[in-house]
């Protein structure tokens, strides 16, 4: 029933209950309002500050109910009136708002969660707000309560404000029996951080280090099998088919054919742009693709059965640790007819 | 089959979603057996052992996940094993709970597979750029996007037809409460209103991440209680990825599997003698692929099926009723959801995406690069 609010209690987290002062903009016309100036006079404005301000502050007689709550709130309790059909409000009332009947005498402790029913996001706070940094006014149904509370809360973005979340008061230290002794309430803790970290010293192992020692020479080196006769592309010491050492080296020209590639349209920290082309790449005698970005020609312009070289960085940028695959840039078209699938 | 019968006797889902925020991992897990063991209507204390499945630790970054979650799933002073195929892990873990069965060695097991993407990210765990690498790969979808152009090419097959499967699995997803993805008045043209990732592969396309669990109870037959779906063929393969001459349209390693658990359940046209198929599709071109593979069509035919209609609800051998892994992907539970809404078919228990009358149904996962497998036939009659 979020709609049962009493409207004076709901309005406002100071109003209702015991007025804060100074969160009211404009109490009568008396201070913000100009008017009456004469238009088009431009050379003496009339206006002037005229404050006022009772000295020391009104007051404001809270009666028993109000009076129940804020001593409660002093104690860090929040407590509701229970109304004669059952019902309990918070903050609570002297009176049914919906019947106009007394309340009973009868106090509940509520929450001290509750759920958020709606809100409205500050994104600049002012000076009178609550929390000096981005917070959300939210109408809070605390556990036990049938009325929604109105306060802040603290929940640092937006985004994790929504209807349903799951909030608890932040308690001043010094309580003196005012709706601010809440300071704002908090999401209740849903979720941890908890960072895993695996550290690891790699080596390439023979076979790739053998391979990348090639290629910081400007060399692919391959491999043939002995047993099955396929060459594969990079080198490696057995054949995943027959499971036999391989010894036969075999040094593969730079150039092959795309066999099929993706166009790729999220980016990638080792592709120079969006979109960009990663293709498996036939090597020249290999039977084993490579898969490479594909350079120096528009995405939608890669076919299959194209003809691609290697483009190899300059000389003097190849990288000083020599195993890496980063002296070949990508590959590109060669311009030759494409090749039959 | 080989080995003594077993039955899947309970079925257990969680709601799949972006975000689980309101369970723990423990909590979710036991939410999916809670319900597998209602629906047997057993308690923890009549289960004999437990098999958890999950993909890479690295999703959550919870190491060994098992061990914390023993526990939690009622296995103390039970056996508990841990399974891992990478994406087919659902349906390898129900395969060796099975086995549990089939073997003699237990009665009653508790199979649960989960994933809880939202705790990290799928793309970044599957994206560690080793170095010393020789090949760049660019996470699952580039991965996948050049072996679906492939069969493109080699099938000539028109250019819609993943628009087809994409519109037709989220539909399915309407009738099930569980499917995370729901998007009502989904049409080919907000399909191909969506942006290419993996050009040919389009967002609406592609599968969601979810967080969810799903969990089997397992019976021999001795032990078997409530409405048994009878498991009439078991089989996993794979292929080693480097292998020469791989065909990554068509794993061999899928066809062998195919053939294993056709043979074991009698099925010589899986087109017409089987009722309904959850077939792991996570990209909309993949259905054709796999009626290929699974040899529902003949090589170059299987978008032909999609296109006529034939895997739709109302089709003769509809294909993923439940709205499958496009509509819900929690990855590791993904291969066993396929695998226990088989089940929920023949037992006919699936609600409002039932097929009317399914008495055979397969169960699919595939994972890796296309290279890991794992099938299972269930039935209504037993064998
Ligand atoms: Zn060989």
């Amino acid at each position: 029933m979020p709609s049962e609010a009493p409207p004076g209690a709901a309005a406002s987290p100071g109003g209702a209950v015991a007025d804060p002062g100074g969160t009211v903009a404009d109490p009568g016309g008396t201070v913000a309002d100009p008017g009456g100036v004469p238009a088009g006079d431009p050379v003496v404005d009339p206006v002037v500050d005229h404050v006022l301000e009772f000295p020391g502050g009104y007051t404001r007689t809270t009666g028993p109910v109000i009076g129940r709550f804020l001593t409660e709130l002093r104690d860090a309790r929040i407590v509701g009136v229970r109304t004669a059909d059952g019902r309990v409000l918070v903050p609570p009332l002297e009176y049914d708002p919906a019947t106009g009947e007394d309340v009973t005498g009868e106090f509940a402790e509520v929450g001290p969660a509750g759920t958020v029913q709606s809100w409205a996001w500050v994104g600049a706070p002012r000076p009178e707000h609550p929390l000096a940094r981005p917070f959300a006014w939210a109408l809070i149904r605390l556990d036990g309560a049938d009325t929604a509370l109105v306060h802040a809360v603290d929940a640092g973005d937006a985004r994790a404000m929504r209807p349903g979340l799951r909030v608890r008061p932040r308690w001043r230290a010094e309580r003196t029996g005012h709706i601010t002794d809440i300071e704002s309430f908090v999401p209740e803790v849903t979720k941890i951080v908890s960072p895993v970290r695996a550290e690891y010293r790699l080596r390439p192992g023979r076979a790739l280090t053998r391979f990348l020692e090639g290629v910081a020479r400007g060399v692919l080196l391959g491999c043939r099998c002995g047993s099955c006769g396929k060459v594969y592309m990079p080198y490696r010491l057995s054949c995943p088919e027959c499971g036999v050492a391989i010894t036969e080296e075999r040094e593969l020209p730079d150039t092959g054919t795309v066999t099929t590639f993706a166009i790729n349209n999220l980016p990638d920290p080792r592709a120079p742009e969006v979109p960009f082309v990663s293709a498996y790449i036939l090597l020249d005698g290999a039977d084993v693709p490579l898969i490479a970005l594909v350079g120096d020609v528009p995405a939608h312009e890669v076919r299959q059965g194209m003809r691609v070289r290697a483009v190899w960085a300059p000389r003097q940028e190849w990288a000083p640790s020599p195993l890496s695959m980063s002296n070949i840039k990508w590959f590109a078209p060669t311009g030759e007819p494409d090749a039959e699938l | 089959m080989s080995g003594n019968r077993c039955a899947v006797i309970g079925v257990g889902q969680t709601e799949y979603r972006t975000k689980r925020r309101d369970v723990s991992i423990a909590g979710l897990v036991r939410e999916a057996a809670a319900r597998a063991l209602a629906d047997a209507e057993l308690t923890w204390r009549d289960i004999d052992a437990v098999v958890l499945g999950k993909a890479p630790d690295l999703f959550e970054g919870v190491m060994m996940p098992e061990a914390y979650l023993a526990d939690a799933l009622g296995a103390a002073g039970k056996p508990i094993m841990r399974v891992h195929t990478a994406g087919s892990v659902g349906g390898s873990t129900a395969l060796v709970g099975a086995s549990l069965i089939q073997g003699g060695v237990h009665d009653r097991v508790l199979v649960v597979a989960f994933e809880k993407q939202s705790e990290s990210n799928a793309t970044w765990a599957l994206s560690t750029h080793p170095p010393f690498n020789a090949s760049l790969v660019v996470g699952a979808g580039g991965y996948f996007a050049p072996h679906i152009r492939e069969y493109m090419r080699r099938s000539g097959a028109p250019g819609h037809i993943g628009t087809l499967v994409a519109v037709k699995d989220r539909r399915n997803a309407l009738k099930n409460p569980y499917a995370h993805l729901r998007i009502p008045g989904i049409d080919r043209a907000m399909v191909e209103s969506t942006p290419m990732l993996w050009e040919p592969i389009r967002y609406l396309e592609t599968c969601p991440s979810s967080d969810g669990a799903c969990a089997l109870v397992l019976a021999s037959e001795k032990a078997v209680t409530g409405t048994p779906a009878w498991v009439l063929g078991t089989a996993m393969r794979s292929e080693p990825i480097f292998r020469a001459g791989r065909d990554t349209v068509d794993p061999r390693a899928g066809r062998d599997c195919a053939a294993d658990v056709y043979r074991q359940a009698g099925i010589t046209d899986p087109r017409r003698e089987i009722d309904v198929a959850e077939v792991y599709v996570p990209f909309s071109w993949y259905e054709p692929m796999w009626l290929e593979n699974l040899g529902f069509a003949a090589e170059g035919e299987g978008w032909k099926l999609t296109e006529s209609g034939a895997t739709a609800l109302d089709g003769d051998i509809p294909w993923n009723a439940s709205g499958g892994v496009l509509s819900s992907n929690p990855i590791g539970a993904s291969g066993l959801i396929r695998f226990a809404e088989a089940a929920l078919q023949v037992r006919g228990m699936a609600g409002e995406h039932q097929v009317d009358g399914a008495r055979r149904a397969l169960g699919h996962a595939y994972g890796g690069g296309a290279q890991f497998f794992a099938m299972w036939m269930v039935g209504r009659d037993r064998p």
